[in-house]
This record gives C-alpha cells, structure tokens and sequence, in this order.
C-alpha cells in the first residue's frame, strides 16, 4: 500500500492489488467525507496519482467547531495527569506507525532519510508535550502578595477552541505542532492540515482515534487554505485562531475578521527542524485570578 | 421605631472636602518631550466638573501632527536614553514617581473627584492609593525581570501607545505607564477627554520626577487622537481600556501590523449569591459591586443572581441598603454615590433605565434626591429579569442592577456564562468546596469569592473573550510590555 505506484505495476502482474486507503476527514472522533462531496487530486512526488482528499468546506468546518465546543469542557476538566497519559499514548500510537508514515512522506516527496528524521522528530515533539500537561499550571501560576486582607492567585485555563492552519512547511511535525500545545492546554482544536500533505494529517487522525482522546477534542480538516481563511477568522464560537506561516496580506484579513468577536490570533513562522516550546501552550491560556478574604492578617494595611 | 422611608432614620451635615489647597490651571498643553507645549491644532476643549456643569479648565485638543512630536519624542528617548539606561536606575525613576504621587495625594483624589464625578470617599481611599501602589510595586521589577520569565530573555517593545478611559482617570494611567516604564519601554498616553485632569497633573509630577525627557508623553484629545495614536506607524504596542466597540475598531485597524495589543474591555459580571452564604455580607458585595464609581467599572457585578431560596430575604436587604445610600456633592466625605461622568453617559444610562421598563421588569430605585444641577442617576435595580433581556445582556457602565433568580449550581453557570464577556465574576456561599467549583468553571478573568471589586498591582487584571485579551497586574501584566526571544 506505502509504495503504491511500484507495487501496483507489480500487483497487476501478481493478482495481488493493494487495498488502497480512502482518506477522509476527522470529525468528532469520526471518519466522514466533507458534506460538500469535492475532492482534490493528490499526486505523488512522480506526478502519479496517490489518493483523492476531501475538499473542506465552510460546513465541514462549522460541525468541526460543533464538535470541538461539545468536547472542551469536559476535556479541560480531565486530570492534568490524564490528558498526559492521553498526549503521551499518541506518541506511542505514532511511534508503531513507523513505516506507515515514512513511506507517505517518501510518496509525498521527502528523501528516505529525510523522512525518517521527522518521523523521529514528530514522536519526540509528542512526548516533549505529554510532559507539559501537568507541568505548565505549576511553572506558570502565580500567589500573588496583594496588600489587603486576602488570598489571591492566578492560574492558566484553557481558552477555548482553537482554529488553526498547520504549516505547509513539513508532513507531520507542523501539523503535531498545531495539534498537541493546545489540546495540552485543554483546547480543543479543529486544524486544517497542510495542503501538500493531507495523507499525513489524515493518518495522524488515525493515530489520534486509537490513543483514548476524546471524540471532538481534535478535529483535522483537509482542503485549500484560501476557501478556508474567512470560515475560520470569523466564526463567532471560536476563541483563538493560529495560523502558521501565513501570507502577510492573508494575516491581515483573518486578524481583521476576528476582531468582530476579539478573537486570540496568533501568527507563527515555522522554524526547521521543530522544537518544543511552553510559548505555544501558554499563549492559548487565560489567566484566571482567583480572590477570598482572610480573616484578619494583622498587620496586613494597605496604608501608605 | 423604624420609619417608613429608611433615609430619614437620620440626616448627615455636610462634610465637603476643601478645595483650597489645589491648583488647576485655566488651560493645559499637551505633554511631549518634557514639556507642555501648546498644540499644533491651536484647538482646545473645555472640561467641566459633571456635579456642577462648571468649567474646570481648557484642555489642548492633539491632532495627528501632535500625536507624530509625541511619537517622535517617544522614540528619539527610547533609542538614546531610556532602553540604554541601567535597570536599576530606571526603578529609581519609577519608585520616585510612586512618592512624589504619594506627598500628593489628597490634591489629586480632590482633582479626581471634580473632574470625574467620584465620590471623595473612593478617589482618596482607592483611586490614589492604588495608582501609588502601581509605580511602587512595578518600580522594583525593572531589574528582575529575568526573574519573573527565566529562560524567556525579556526586552523591551519600544514606543507604547496607551488609550485609557473616563472612569478610574488617575489609575488606568497608573497601570499603564508603571508596567511600561519598568519593563523598558517609552510612552505616549492618552486621557479620556471628559477626564484629563489628573493625567495632565501626573504629567507635572512626572517632570519633576525627573525622568529624562520624552520617556513619557501625555496628549489629550477625543476619538480622532486616539485613531491617530492607533495608526502611527512607528508605535510598537498598544494597550487599550474601554469600550469592547472601540476595542474591536482597534483590533480590526492593527490586523496585519507588527504591533501588539492588549484589549481591556467591557463586561457585564455575574454576581453569584448561594442560599448559604452570610446574606448580610452579600448584599454588601452586591452595593459594593454595582455600585462602586457609580457603576462606571468595566467589571462591575451588574447581573445579580439570587439563590431563589433566598431571593425574598436578599431583596428586602438589598432594598434597604440602598435605601441609605447617599447620592450627592463628589467632594462630600460622606456621599456614596457622586455624578455621573458625562452627559452623554447620563443619556446612555437612562436610555437603558427606560428599556427596562418598556421591556416590563419591575423597577426600583433609592436613595435621595439628587443635586438639580450636574449629571445624576439614582441607584436603580431591576427585578425578575429575563436572561434574553437587553438589560441583562448589554454592558450599561452605571448605577443599574438586574436581578435574576436559579435554583441549580449548573444553571447558574450556564447563566453566568451565557454572555460574549468574560471579565469578571463574583461568588458568595460558605462553602470552600462549592466556591472552587464555580470559580474554576465561571469563564472571567477576575472571579471574587465572598468579596468584589477588589484591585491589586500585583493582581493580574483583564478579561475572557470579548472582554479582551492580555493581564495587566502582577507578571501576567508585565508580559504584556516585553518581548522574547
């Protein structure tokens, strides 16, 4: 199935034809084609064709937000310790995949080594991430020392739901990037993968479908980035929108667009190879402050 | 023997605050580069006592080529002084404008309270105190910032550009220019134009604070200033607190620039009272709540959900306790409701009061009578009414209370929550187990258990959703005047 055009040539010959996969999208923890029935053609690095992929439309998009929105509560509500079980059982879910995913990134253009590489760079991003889950409220919580008679914290909490375009830049790492910060955070997420390779996105659907996350929790999404823009910038129940390497005159607009509900927008510029980084979790955090009074700290005047 | 209407249990003498020992100028320029100079416009605006509709002062009106002088000067001390200077000077710079404001106190609570409405009561006990505080708390950051984000290399933005409103005059500007200034950066500042007194006094006290010039500019003007600020090209930040209409324009205008923006905007908080909670002290948070400022406070506790249980015992409480509010002269220590900021806001609030009524909710009103002259409203609470209400859903920024009733934790929640803001929240039961339920799951950036309308430097402040985005307070606030690698 990896090496499709080689071992079709072959196949015909040897009565044995591959079983070829149909990718589809991932909504709310399921498979569907996109409502709009459209497709675009996905050629293999030999200009063969390797798979029809669904061409997303502004519906697809608006159930995906459905399902996202039905998910967060209870996913943000989840143990620390449970989301990283769940974020670190997606890396070993990945990590089995091995062939699975070099060879669509080979079909898809990238050297054997190449591929390799942000196979192995993908799992560890994965891991890194699990590790955070229950990390991030501790390093970045704060008691704060106000000078009357209470006691006042703050904390991170998720803010929402995420709409957010992977990079074009890479097959699974920049995808894994715009995925796991947020659902780490307690997001949950609906992403639109990179246009030059949806196969890889899909097929980290798959994986995700298989390690105990949540129906809803993350939605992926596979189409042209221009029909998209608008859908995204503007749907009143999105909380945050993360574009990663966007064209200046397309930031402008989606940042434009969001204003109209005070959209959280974030414009990233993809670096090679991808490293983990807090940044990512905690920019998707609102800091909530929490105030109760004390009963009477002597002492403690606000007087000047 | 308890009489009939609860105000005439007893009468205060008056308890006016002297004047006598404050100075306003009969007209002010603007102040750029260390010095107030008359701006290029040659236009001034007049800025009247809202008690008395009386002409405090003229106050100059920037134009866009002011707003480019004050950049520019903003600029030219940014690249040759301010982001040169020892952080540990910087501080000194910050802690002396925290005295200086200190030694000054009361002539600037007396400013405020004419200027803006508020009674004396909550300018020299709240307003100033707390603007002190804000220089003194951020003074000492400035050489601890790696501290405050270890393995972040914080730096400095640049040229902020900061747009504050009417209602807390003398300690947005605080807030704003305190984090700033610690954190690296210059500033260009602007007032609300129906408040720029204490600002343009600040700007006296922060010359001769002896900060090098340029570091911190104050423009006054309207809206038109405010959009040329907005849009000045060589701005790198710009933290905006006001209305979330304006917040958007300015979202929308910086879509696509390399600015940043922080947005504090409206709100309309939910103020939560359980059946067991001490229902005296509830009933103070809730005065406390909407009252406070006249209700002129993004956060204010403007949606009262009542336990319905309760919600008999809590009405007659809350009736009475308003009932011995005394609304009147700003300057009067004994007055708990002053003016309304402007006319324009007064119209604003009683266009809302007369919605409610058209809309059929039962409306009360205490208190007694206010001055003829000036900008008034009475503390007002609308009972029994509907979650889908235009009183219920639109931030009024004035003396009006809704009162709705629940019977379920989860219904409660989803009421509170079922509103675009998100920037505060209060909750009042006995119980530590229920209050950490409903602060953890009320969606606000500021949540009050068993008290209200509490601020602190320290203490981020700032909103969910459409009530903006970014902290100002406490590191959460300070972040939001850095950069990182």
């Amino acid at each position: 199935m990896a090496t499709k055009k080689s071992s079709e040539k072959k196949s015909v010959q040897s009565a044995d034809l591959p079983i070829n996969k149909t990718y589809k999208l991932f909504i709310n923890g399921a498979f569907p084609r996109t409502e709009s029935g459209r497709y675009f053609q996905l050629d293999d690095a030999d200009g063969n064709f390797m798979a029809n992929i669904c061409l997303s439309s502004r519906k697809d998009f608006r159930n995906s937000v459905v399902a996202a929105r039905s998910a967060q509560q209870s996913w943000q509500d989840r143990a620390a310790f449970n989301k990283s079980q769940i974020v670190y059982r997606i890396a070993e879910m990945l990590d089995q995949k091995r062939d699975l995913f070099v060879n669509e990134m080979i079909q898809m253009g990238y050297s054997k080594s190449a591929s390799d590489k942000e196979f192995t760079a993908a799992v560890d991003l994965v891991v890194y991430y699990a590790g955070w889950c229950d990390k991030y409220m501790q390093v970045f919580s704060n008691v704060n020392p106000v000078a009357s008679s209470h006691f006042n914290f703050s904390v991170p909490e998720p803010t929402g739901i995420v709409a957010t375009m992977a990079s074009e830049k890479t097959a699974l790492t920049g995808i894994i990037q715009a995925i796991i910060p947020p659902i780490c955070g307690g997001n949950t997420v609906v992403v639109l993968s990179a246009e030059k390779y949806p196969a890889t996105a899909i097929s980290f659907a798959e994986v995700l479908a298989t390690s105990d996350v949540p129906a809803g929790v993350v939605n992926i999404l596979t189409g042209k980035r221009a029909e998209l823009y608008s859908h995204f910038a503007s749907h009143m129940d999105v909380n945050a929108v993360v574009i990663w390497d966007a064209e200046k005159a397309d930031a402008k607009n989606v940042g434009a667009l969001a204003a109209d509900s005070v959209k959280r927008t974030h414009f990233y510029e993809s670096k090679t190879p991808v490293v983990g980084n807090p940044d990512l979790i905690m920019n998707l955090q609102e800091t909530k402050t929490t105030w109760h009074p004390i009963q009477n700290i002597s002492g403690s005047k606000s007087g000047y | 023997m308890a009489k009939k209407n609860d105000t005439n249990t007893w009468s205060l003498s008056p308890a006016p605050e002297s004047t006598s020992h404050i100075r306003i100028d009969k007209k002010y320029d603007l102040f750029i580069d260390g010095k107030f100079t008359p701006p290029q416009s040659k236009k001034y605006f007049k800025t009247i006592n809202p008690a008395t509709e009386e002409v405090l002062a003229e106050i100059a009106d920037a134009n866009e080529k002011d707003v480019d002088r004050a950049v520019k000067a903003a600029r030219k001390a940014y690249t040759n002084v301010w982001s040169k200077m020892e952080p540990k000077e910087r501080a000194k710079y910050i802690f002396r404008i925290a005295r200086l404001l200190q030694e000054r106190a009361r002539e600037f609570a007396v400013i405020e309270s004419m200027d803006g409405g508020k009674p004396i009561r909550e300018s020299r006990d709240f307003d100033v105190p707390t603007a002190a505080a804000h220089f003194f708390y951020h003074a000492g950051w400035a050489d601890k910032l790696e501290y405050a984000f270890p393995a972040k290399k914080p730096k400095s933005i640049g040229v902020v550009g900061q747009i504050i409103p009417w209602n807390f005059p003398l300690l947005m500007a605080s807030w704003k220019i305190a984090p700033a200034l610690a954190a690296g950066n210059t500033v260009v500042l602007k007032p609300a134009e129906t408040t720029s007194l204490t600002a343009l006094k600040l700007a006296e006290l922060i010359r001769d604070s002896g900060i090098p010039d340029g570091v911190v500019n104050i423009i006054t003007g309207a809206g038109e200033t405010g959009k040329a600020l907005v849009e000045h090209p060589d701005i790198d930040k710009i933290a905006f607190t006001g209305s979330t209409a304006v917040g958007k324009m300015i979202q929308r205008s910086l879509a696509g620039t390399n600015k940043k923006l922080t947005l504090e905007l409206g709100g309309k908080a939910a103020n939560i009272i359980f059946e067991d909670a001490a229902l005296d002290q509830a009933v103070e948070g809730i005065i406390n709540g909407i009252f406070f400022n006249q209700g002129h406070v993004c956060c204010a506790g403007s949606r009262v959900f009542v336990q319905e249980s309760v919600v008999d015992a809590v009405t007659r409480r809350l009736e009475h306790r308003m009932n011995s509010l005394i609304i009147g002269d700003p300057l009067d220590k004994n007055t708990d409701i002053g003016a309304i900021n402007s006319k324009g806001q007064l119209e604003t609030v009683n266009k809302y009061l007369e919605l409610g009524q058209k809309e059929g909710f039962e409306m009360f009103q205490a208190g007694n009578e206010p001055p003829k002259k000036g900008f008034w409203c009475k503390p007002t609470l609308f009972k029994n009414v509907a979650q889908s209400s235009i009183i219920s859903k639109e931030e009024i920024f004035g003396p009006v209370l809704v009162m709705q009733t629940f019977r379920t934790i989860d219904e409660v929640i989803d009421k509170a929550n079922n509103t675009p803001y998100g920037l505060s929240a209060g909750v009042w039961t006995d119980k530590g187990s229920k209050i950490f339920n409903l602060t953890s799951r009320l969606k606000a950036g500021v949540v009050w258990a068993n008290t209200f309308n509490k601020f602190d430097p320290t203490s981020p402040f700032g909103g969910y959703k459409e009530s903006g985005f970014g902290r100002e307070g406490g590191i959460q606030g300070l972040s939001a005047y850095l950069k990182f690698d």
